[in-house]
């Protein structure tokens, strides 16, 4: 056999047609792009920091196409979808309280680096340090002198095939309390000691306790996990339950659940009350794949991806926490929300 | 029988590939069939490598899946072609259309790229991956005995050499290529499915490459050379003579067994690069951002030294540079235990690793196909190659429970003591001492 004239044209015919696609493609996403950054913002923008930050307010991740894409934002909550204030600082992630805020910074390219920021009452940014992996969940406690973090370390995995993550909890003086993973656990009063145990996503119900969800890929299960740092002990409450987030009254945590649904990637928002131990499912059908924030004792909040190729446009969306209800869009083009009372 | 492609640039790693090979052996060019499953390699990884590179960021960030969605997505990545290998080898062997096999495995992950630019959502990206796999795993064997078929047999393994040093060219080439393209899209989705445009592009001129310019070479009716008129490398000359059909008979040969039984006691205590990388970061020396870095260190020395390795492998006979490989990994144990050398050190380590990989891959693979008949070509390194990645496997998992309930070095003690006792075990197997030196 060889190379014939014939097999070589039809050859030549071939690259020529996938390597012009390719760059008819790149040319035209790169058209679109522009033009999405030119046409944007279809948000409308405010510079009156101070006077924002007076009122009751959502601080969140802008996710509106254009240069204002990832950048740090806060909205009145009283005119949600109106003007915004975009600040300069990018974020993977925000969380803040009256008193300060913590923003995951990305760096990407071939060796992407994660720092985390924290931020003063102003949302100015204070100190950058850095993060292991992939960033994920951030939380602060309700007094703004705890900081908690959740990243994916894919290179701490036990085998290739598993992910692992990192939840790292510092105080506001820089020192760390440590990795959850140091500290004793127990599931339904036995050691919690399985090798391949995880905790992400945690909520501080004071400066002490704290809710979390651990996790085993190996059982295939979660928790929703109570913690005391003081005690440095984690011991479980239920299963099925990740990303908690406790209520502003302190009587229920909302949290997303598969509903015994083992496949990954579709997630229900239940609220489940501590006294009673009752869960309710909110009336929220598509997969929530966010730690929700509450906006008050009777409404959660949390991200949603558009569909399609708006995938990477988020708005952020309430939903009554009785399971009643439909659920609409609080801001739209906006991500990882965290509501900041005056 | 083979075809050659003057006058494109791959006639010059030919050359080079030949320029220089030891007294006595016949000078000679790596045939066209190699290099042209070289260039359907190298376009394919490129075409891998790229998504690969961007997929866990596309899945966590952009189609905003949780971490446990990738882990599960991860695990099929790395599990499924596994499975399928053996199957694939089979099937070439069955059919003795090895090309074409390998046709409709290439054929099925070119598909999957253009899948991912149209589907979102956990189960569809699910699928995609896993029937990527699926392609990957099919392909594998059957390349590998068109690469032993084109070859005459005392250059095997410098042209298992020369592949590999391609395919790892396009391993490098695909993530610099992602990256230099999502560098150019800020925002939005358009950079990711961009990606995904080229990567497609890569894989369709890689698989018209394989369709139009390799050859279709059969191993029953393309090669002369069978075990058994040639003589066994491990010893033995009792490989029965070539059936007309592929038997699963064949793989129960004596040799085969022997190499099988060695890679699977060295593979057990091999400890990957990934747990390296770790245990070179607990050092102190590197920070854990830099791990995309210390792959291409790696990755760098193992497309440089694979053919000078094949060569060396040709000339002093091909077990024994197989167990010197793992004694080279062994050393690596040692610097990165004892966190000898500093930064110097690191290097050092990846180095040895990259020519590891050089010294072992494309080497077992000539092994292999010594030790079966042509009939059963592409099922003989398909089983090798399948207990490598299966013994990798459990070897990862001991050596995270032994770091989790005991320390790094504790687990790197024993693994390290494990490969000490493992390599005199592989090299009696593969009696690398009486080894007959192959050449004319």
């Amino acid at each position: 056999m060889t190379l014939t004239r014939n097999r070589l044209i039809v050859l030549v015919v071939v690259v020529v047609l996938a390597i012009g696609a390719a760059i008819a493609y790149f040319g035209y996403q790169r058209s679109t792009a522009d033009a999405q950054a030119s046409t944007a913002p279809v948000v409308q923008q405010a510079t009156d920091l101070p006077s924002m930050l007076a009122t009751d307010r959502v601080v969140f991740r802008s996710t509106a196409l254009g240069p204002t894409y990832g950048r740090l934002s806060v909205v009145a909550l009283a005119d949600p979808s109106g003007a915004r204030v975009v600040l300069d600082t990018s974020c993977e992630r925000v969380y803040a309280t009256a008193i300060n805020g913590v923003c995951i910074t990305a760096e990407r390219g071939i060796v992407s680096r994660y720092g985390i920021t924290e931020l003063n009452a102003k949302l100015a940014p204070q100190n950058n340090e850095d993060l292991n992996g992939l960033p994920s969940r951030a939380r602060i406690s309700p007094d703004g002198s705890l900081m908690s973090t959740t990243t994916f370390v894919t290179g701490h995995s036990y085998a290739e095939a598993s992910f692992s993550t990192e939840t790292i909890i510092r105080k506001d003086t820089g020192e760390e309390v440590g990795n959850l993973e140091d500290f004793t656990a127990t599931v339904d009063g036995q050691p919690f000691d399985i090798v391949d145990r995880n905790y992400w996503g945690v909520t501080f119900v004071d400066d002490d306790t704290f809710y979390v969800t651990g996790a085993s890929n190996t059982l295939g299960k979660t928790w929703l996990m109570k913690g005391s740092l003081s005690a440095r002990t984690i011991a479980s409450v239920r299963t099925d339950a990740e990303c908690p987030s406790i209520s502003p009254d302190r009587t229920r945590v909302a949290y997303k659940t598969r509903q015994g649904n083992p496949a990954p990637g579709q997630w229900h928002i239940a609220v489940y009350d501590l006294a009673t131990g009752e869960e309710t499912i909110l009336a929220e059908t598509r997969s929530v794949d966010d730690q929700v924030e509450w906006l008050d004792n009777s409404t959660v909040l949390y991200g949603l991806p558009r569909s399609g190729s708006e995938a990477t446009t988020y708005d952020v969306w309430q939903v009554p926490a009785d399971g009643t209800g439909e659920p609409t869009v609080l801001v739209p083009q906006a991500a990882s929300p965290a509501v900041v009372r005056a | 029988m083979y075809i050659t492609l003057r006058g494109t640039p791959k006639g010059e790693a030919k050359s080079s590939a030949g320029s220089a090979t030891s007294a006595g052996a016949v000078r000679s060019r790596v045939p066209g069939a190699v290099i042209g499953l070289g260039v359907v390699s190298l376009l394919t990884d490129i075409s891998s490598e790229s998504v690969a590179a961007i997929l866990p960021i596309y899945i966590t960030v952009v189609v905003g899946l949780g971490p446990l969605a990738f882990g599960f997505i991860d695990g099929i990545y790395q599990g499924i072609s596994a499975f399928v290998r053996i199957a694939g080898g089979r099937w070439a062997d069955r059919t003795d259309r090895p090309k074409w096999v390998a046709f409709v495995g290439y054929g099925l992950s070119a598909l999957t790229r253009l899948g991912l630019l149209f589907i979102s959502g956990f189960w569809a990206i699910t699928s995609v991956v896993a029937v990527d796999r699926l392609g990957k795993g099919l392909r594998t064997g059957p390349r590998d005995a068109l690469i032993a078929t084109a070859s005459d047999p005392e250059h095997l393994g410098r042209n298992f050499g020369a592949h590999r040093a391609m395919d790892t060219a396009g391993a490098l080439i695909g993530p610099l290529m992602a990256f230099a393209i999502l560098a150019m899209f800020p925002i939005g989705l358009g950079g990711y499915q961009t990606v995904f445009v080229w990567s497609f592009a890569f894989a369709v001129v890689g698989v018209a490459v394989l369709a139009l310019v390799v050859p279709d070479l059969r191993s029953r009716s393309g090669s002369s050379e069978t075990p058994s008129s040639v003589a066994d490398e491990t010893g033995p000359t009792d490989a029965p003579a070539p059936p007309v059909r592929p038997r699963w008979s064949d793989l129960a040969n004596p040799g085969l067994r022997r190499l099988l039984i060695a890679a699977a006691a060295l593979s057990l205590v091999t400890i990957g690069d990934g747990f390296l990388y770790l245990a070179l970061e607990n050092t102190g020396e590197i920070s854990a951002a830099y791990f995309p870095l210390l792959f291409v260190g790696t990755n760098f020395a193992y497309l440089s030294l694979a053919v000078p390795m094949g060569k060396l492998a040709d000339r002093v006979g091909r077990g024994r540079v197989f167990v010197g490989g793992y004694v080279l990994l062994l050393l690596c144990y040692v610097i990165a235990g004892f966190e000898f050398g500093g930064l110097a050190g690191v290097v050092l380590v990846l180095l040895l690793l990259g020519t590891f990989y050089a010294a072992t891959d494309g080497v077992m693979a000539a092994l292999a196909t010594r030790l079966v008949p042509a009939a059963s070509r592409a099922s003989g390194i398909s089983a090798a190659q399948t207990v490598v990645a299966l013994f990798r496997f459990v070897a990862s998992l001991g050596f995270g429970l032994l770091w989790q309930f005991g320390s790094l070095q504790t687990a790197m003690l024993v693994m390290g003591i494990g490969l000490a006792v493992a390599i005199p075990l592989a090299g009696a197997l593969l009696r690398v001492r009486g080894e007959r030196v192959a050449g004319p």
